[in-house]
């Protein structure tokens, strides 16, 4: 294998966690891997992350193209090969950034078979960095769907009352659009005679020069791969498992679920739709732009009428998703720009978001909005915290949350006047179900005897909340941090599609 | 060439025909007591056979053997490379499945010292089937493994499921080798041989073209394919697990193998009236398969449907044509017959109150009492599934490559749907085991069961995800020679 190793290091250090707290429990037994696996996940995550930046310090924003790569033969055209852009780094920390939080919450929160908790996380947060470090196909693909597995049982063993239906139906779901991505891979992998992500992005036969997909073929691998990444996203209107799935999730896989696996759809575009397929993503722009606005308005409506706060969240962000996909399709800088920015935002925002909901969660057990009200009298600290995710949530100027959604929607007016005048109505909506969900949780008097003896954060949430919110805000002062980064790949993309400049 | 040079060509079939003849007499003597040495003794024939084989692999050309006949000028024995490949893992998966059924032999008062026996000469049949250059050979095979598979289904004579599945498969069976040497006859009457040269050489007529598809009927009804896998749920049902364990191993990837290697032969320039055909059968055992199994409750029957299913996904390769889907059917037969083999070693190797579990529901909570075996089992499962990055996904990667190829994309994506679907009982077993609350604790397992299942799943995951090259030059080897 050349290359210098630390993004397969990434990569799989969670696993070698994972591998340490799997010999505990199977040696020591479920009691004495419980307490250990806390410790040694918590570490293996912090470690991780710790990689993670030193990857990133070793990466140069300013080069072109992919770097850090690991390469080795792996079987027939395809290989292990392993690298990042700006756009990929970005989101490979978001990652790592999220699991050592994730693992902090589950401790207190998660009681019952914790070792086998703690290995379906490990387990998943490897195949996430994966997914984003691939720079193969098939490897993508490898990690993409196995990412299901992990996440089917955190759901499954750990989930609420109607786990069976959600679990089932996130797999399921998932797997027959995957399948037809799979389906297009292996008929490109036929053609071009390799699954090299570099070579496919080119667009020409790596040895006679051709051109590797003419337009008419372009459109169906584009509608195989559009039929993986939309429900991964999640597009309208096969955005349902998400709902089911974040309700039934405990609150971690809520987390990771809203902050990196939706990612997955977005990237996908990015990496794969738009620069392999640059003649049928200009095709399908307006089918893009309507789906993009009817899911910006239509989940936005559908979230002001949920009585679930987790339900409520879920939708809103199919909604923030729609922004996503906008500023993709908007084929300029700034939408692109927007749409990575607005990934890594929500990625924050919302992983905020569903803490926040598992805080109240974890003291009463129900995610009723009714249940709760008038808690700012016994939360003073949550209750300012809760603000300031809603608030990003909502995109107010000071949050990372303004600068994604007025970047697609800057993009999107460029491209289509209409696609950004409905986009921007879903910018009120938002306000009007954030705010609704804020006054009824959080203000009033308190009438619900049961929440009399509610106890404010402790500690371990406020260190959480509070690193989760300096990102909110940090990178909502100071965008250019994420900018920088990921410039390099957005003209890469731009310049495949052939619209510099426009 | 003499007989000693024909009989060393056919050195693996030659073992076990010998360790069978004397196994019977030593038997004979010996009686019942002796059947756990006979059970050790007929695992080492096995393993001499299949490392008899890869010898013979290692040679990298077809071997032929009894080529003096003046009834068949080709030869009746040819091994070429893709069956001697096939062969291997049957003589293998046999010997593995025979070396695990100790303990559920004994609990199943089924220690006698026909068992070991009958399993070496059904993987002779198996064997000789596979060899087979000439039809007389192919039948000749094909009633050895039958009979001794119809043996072993009733090998219960108290359980009368067990006699009814012994009695169900010999009777559909029979109706089966009749077709097949009904079929065998309208091709010799219509291309005048029954060497698969002959008939490989014999100008297309409609009456070739008859016997075809009686030959594939009969075929299909070996490799449960449907709409001829009407006897699988209930003879994996009713016949004793270990024998199932065999059953759904070594002679599947041989009845699959003899399927492939026949149609790319000896009716290889025929293609054009086989290819449709073969389409269909897959179609329908993907769906059936698939569909099938989502209301049963019999892990046994489940892992019935799954093997339909996963012979029609098999079958696409051969739907393919040889030269695009020789190599995928054995990559994927070898990585199924794998699978199937680690999951039946630990699911049927459960018991609870000295009796083998059976339902779904028998498995609630396994990951509490055997955490290893339940992780292992998921492994397994799966791959069986196909979802990555468990192996299994390598083999429906190959037979969907290999589909594409052949401009079959109609069949791949029914395999895709029939994938998903499948999940829906391969997810229910995940289910049980991981997220029921346990149900009365099971007895304890033999060590041997945590040994199977172990090697298997570490194979299919992370051994075989990585160096899945090893196995895809071995198999395009294979399909070359």
């Amino acid at each position: 294998m050349t290359g210098p190793l630390i993004l397969t290091l990434t990569t799989f250090l969670p696993l070698a966690g994972a591998l340490v707290i799997f010999a505990l429990r199977i040696v020591g037994g479920a009691s004495m891997a419980g307490g250990a696996s806390k410790s040694i996940a918590l570490l293996t995550s912090v470690v991780t992350l710790g990689v993670s930046l030193m990857a990133l310090a070793q990466f140069d924003p300013g080069k072109v193209g992919y770097q850090l790569v690991d390469h080795a033969p792996w079987f027939g055209g395809s290989s292990y090969k392993m690298g990042v852009d700006g756009m990929a780094i970005a989101l490979v920390v978001l990652t790592t950034a999220l699991t050592p939080l994730c693992i902090l919450q589950s401790m207190k929160s998660i009681e019952d078979r914790l070792a086998e908790y703690m290995i379906c996380f490990l387990v998943l947060e490897a195949l996430m960095i994966g997914v984003f470090c691939a720079m193969d196909l098939i490897l993508f693909y490898v990690f993409f769907e196995g990412g299901l597995i992990p996440m089917f049982l955190i759901i499954g063993v750990w989930g609420g009352k109607n786990r069976l239906y959600a679990a089932f139906k996130f797999f399921l779901y998932t797997l027959l659009g995957s399948l037809l991505l799979l389906i297009a891979v292996i008929y490109m992998a036929a053609v071009a005679g390799t699954t090299d992500v570099p070579t496919l992005q080119e667009g020409l036969h790596p040895v006679t020069g051709a051109l590797l997909f003419p337009p008419e073929v372009q459109t169906w691998l584009w509608l195989a791969f559009f039929a993986s990444f939309a429900v991964k996203l999640p597009m309208w209107p096969v955005h349902t498992w998400l709902p089911d799935a974040h309700v039934e999730a405990p609150t971690a896989g809520s987390v990771v679920l809203a902050a990196v696996l939706l990612k997955m759809g977005g990237y996908g575009f990015l990496r794969f739709s738009l620069p392999i397929f640059p003649d049928a993503s200009l095709l399908f722009q307006p089918l893009m732009f309507a789906l993009s606005v009817i899911a910006i308005v239509y989940a936005s409506l559908v979230a002001f009428r949920q009585t679930d706060i987790k339900k409520l969240v879920a939708y809103s962000s199919v909604a923030h998703m729609g922004f996503v996909t906008l500023g993709i399709f908007a084929f300029n800088e700034a939408g692109i720009q927007g749409a990575i920015f607005q990934m890594i935002s929500h990625g924050i925002i919302s992983g905020a978001l569903f803490f926040c909901v598992g805080v109240i969660y974890d003291r009463m057990h129900t995610r009723e909005i009714s249940f709760y009200g008038g808690l700012v009298h016994r939360m003073p600290v949550y209750a300012a915290l809760f603000m300031l995710f809603s608030m990003a949530n909502v995109g107010l100027p000071g949050t990372s949350g303004f600068v994604g959604e007025i970047l697609t929607m800057v993009g999107g007016f460029q491209a289509s006047t209409w696609a950004a005048a409905g986009a921007a109505l879903g910018v009120i909506f938002s306000a009007v179900y954030m705010l609704t969900l804020y006054r009824r949780v959080v203000f009033g008097e308190m009438t619900n005897d049961k929440l009399m003896g509610i106890k404010d954060v402790t500690v371990l949430e406020f260190f959480i909340l509070g690193l989760l919110a300096i990102s909110a805000l940090g990178f909502g002062v100071f965008p250019g941090l994420v900018f920088d980064l990921t410039a390099g790949s957005t003209d890469e993309v731009l310049r495949m599609i052939g619209q510099v400049g426009q | 060439m003499d007989f000693l040079a024909d009989i060393t060509n056919a050195a693996p079939e030659a073992i076990l025909a010998g360790f069978g003849l004397v196994g019977l007499l030593i038997g004979a003597i010996g009686g019942d007591r002796i059947s756990g040495l006979l059970r050790l003794l007929a695992v080492v024939a096995l393993g001499a056979a299949a490392a008899a084989s890869v010898l013979q692999f290692g040679r990298g050309e077809a071997i032929s053997a009894f080529a003096s006949d003046p009834l068949a000028p080709d030869g009746l024995y040819k091994a070429t490379m893709f069956t001697i490949f096939a062969k291997v893992v049957t003589y293998g998966m046999a010997a593995a499945a025979l070396l695990m059924s100790g303990g559920a032999l004994k609990v199943s008062q089924m220690e006698r010292y026909e068992y070991p026996l009958l399993v070496v000469f059904a993987s002779l049949g198996a064997g000789m089937m596979l060899s087979a250059n000439d039809l007389m050979t192919l039948y000749v095979g094909i009633e050895t493994l039958s009979l001794s598979s119809y043996v072993l289904a009733a090998f219960r004579r108290d359980s009368l499921k067990s006699a009814e599945a012994g009695l169900k498969y010999f009777v559909l069976g029979a109706l089966a080798s009749g077709l097949l040497l009904y079929g065998s006859s309208l091709v010799y009457g219509f291309t005048g041989g029954t060497g698969y040269a002959a008939i490989a050489a014999a100008p297309e007529s409609i009456g070739l073209t008859f016997g075809l598809v009686f030959v594939i009927c009969g075929l299909a009804f070996k490799a449960s394919a449907a709409p001829f896998h009407i006897w699988t749920p209930d003879v994996y049902e009713g016949a004793p697990a270990p024998v199932v364990a065999f059953f759904s191993t070594a002679p599947k990837i041989a009845a699959v193998g003899l399927l492939a290697h026949i149609l790319f032969t000896a009716f290889g320039p025929h293609a054009e009236s086989w290819q449709q055909i073969v389409a269909i059968i897959s179609v329908l055992s993907m769906l059936i398969g698939a569909f099938g199994a989502l209301l049963q409750n019999s892990i046994k029957r489940i892992l019935a449907y799954s093997s339909i299913s996963n012979v029609g996904f098999a079958l696409i390769g051969v739907a393919a044509g040889a030269k695009d889907g020789a190599a995928s059917v054995l990559v994927y037969m070898t990585l199924y017959v794998l699978a199937t083999l680690g999951m039946f070693g630990g699911i049927l190797a459960l018991r609870r109150g000295g009796k083998a579990i059976d339902q779904v529901s028998d498995l609630n909570g396994l990951v509490k009492s055997k955490p290893g075996i339940a992780l292992g089992l998921m492994v397994l499962i799966f791959s069986v599934a196909g979802i990555p990055p468990a192996a299994g996904f390598w083999g429906k990667l190959q037979v969907f490559a290999a589909g594409i190829q052949a401009d079959l994309l109609w069949l791949v994506l029914a395999g895709a749907l029939a994938s998903v679907v499948s999940l829906g009982y391969y997810l229910r077993l995940v289910w049980a085991m991981f997220m029921k609350p346990p149900g009365d604790a099971l007895d304890k397992t033999d060590a041997s069961v945590g040994l199977v299942v172990a090697v298997t799943s570490i194979a299919i995951f992370p051994v075989l995800t990585i160096f899945i090259q090893l196995l895809l030059d071995a198999a395009a080897r294979a399909a070359g020679g």
